[in-house]
């Protein structure tokens, strides 16, 4: 049973880490809402080291553009989809 | 005069000029030595890996284009209905991610350059350039209107940034004027880029008759 389902408000975590991750800087603190929950995929942040892997939920997350970026040109229907790895998403309540 | 002109070895343009070859020469020439592999292998999968190629997501499209029931399984599991077709996918999963006339669909991945290789082949150069995989996420609209297709204010873009295991194909709408069309002549209009989403996919007035 997975931690998050489609439609769930989560925050990316800006955690403290070092070595390989797959979390892009610019989305770190940013707010948005589970699109899927893809399955669970050995973590690639040990994988990257050949190291044994433990598998993690993946989970995909839509933002609102006009969240992410200050100076955003666009539409405000304009939205950015993602994949984040459980450990980098904490619940926050619904907007 | 090198020396060694008249028995040089067999390699790619412009390798010469890149610091990396001679390791990698080195490398190879040792792992086949050692019995790893052999020159056959790296020859192969060279060959591997340059086949896939824009073909095979056209032909998919046609499909969905064509079969309202395909097209729901594609859009439901892209891994399981790629491989309907003779696609299996080689990364770990395929998301198929339909444009409407309320939505269109721009795939990128600012993290290195990720893409549906074992389906399309090698992605565009433009596509592995930092400037686009820095502004795609950031400014689409220019972006897009760069690259020669201005979408309309009202429609909203969404950009997928393939951070992680996934992999994905636009499922460009069908053009006007395409009915009655089979599947051979739709794939036709389905250009590598309108599976980025970097374009529609083509008029059926842009075809040779």
């Amino acid at each position: 049973m997975s931690r998050f389902a489609p439609g769930d408000h989560v925050r990316i975590l800006d955690r403290d880490h070092r070595g390989h991750m797959r979390t892009p800087r610019y989305l770190r603190g940013r707010r948005g809402v589970v699109e899927r929950h893809c399955g669970a995929f050995p973590n690639p942040e040990k994988r990257a080291y050949d190291r044994p892997a433990e598998p993690r939920d993946l989970y995909r997350v839509r933002l609102r553009q006009h969240d992410l970026w200050p100076a955003y040109r666009g539409a405000l229907a304009d939205t950015l989809e993602v994949e984040i790895y459980d450990h980098w998403l904490e619940p926050v309540d619904g907007a | 005069m090198e020396p060694d002109h008249d028995h040089a070895p067999i390699e790619a343009p412009d390798e010469r000029a890149d610091p990396d070859a001679r390791t990698i020469r080195a490398l190879k020439r040792l792992l086949i030595a050692k019995g790893y592999f052999t020159a056959a292998d790296v020859r192969a999968t060279i060959e591997a890996l340059q086949s896939p190629g824009p073909h095979n997501g056209a032909e998919i499209v046609a499909r969905a284009w064509s079969d309202p029931a395909y097209r729901d399984r594609l859009v439901a599991d892209g891994t399981g209905a790629a491989a309907e077709m003779g696609h299996p996918i080689g990364e770990a999963g395929l998301i198929v991610v339909p444009n409407t006339p309320e939505i269109h669909n721009l795939i990128t991945c600012t993290l290195c350059s990720c893409y549906p290789r074992s389906l399309l082949g090698q992605p565009p150069p433009w596509y592995t350039s930092k400037a686009y995989r820095a502004r795609s996420v950031s400014e689409p609209r220019a972006v897009l209107a760069e690259l020669g297709w201005t979408p309309p204010g009202t429609i909203e873009i969404r950009v997928h940034d393939s951070t992680a295991d996934m992999r994905y194909l636009v499922l460009p709408m069908r053009p006007e004027g395409t009915e009655g069309w089979d599947e051979g002549r739709l794939a036709r209009l389905v250009s590598r880029d309108s599976l980025i989403g970097a374009a529609p996919a083509r008029a059926p007035d842009t075809l040779d008759p």
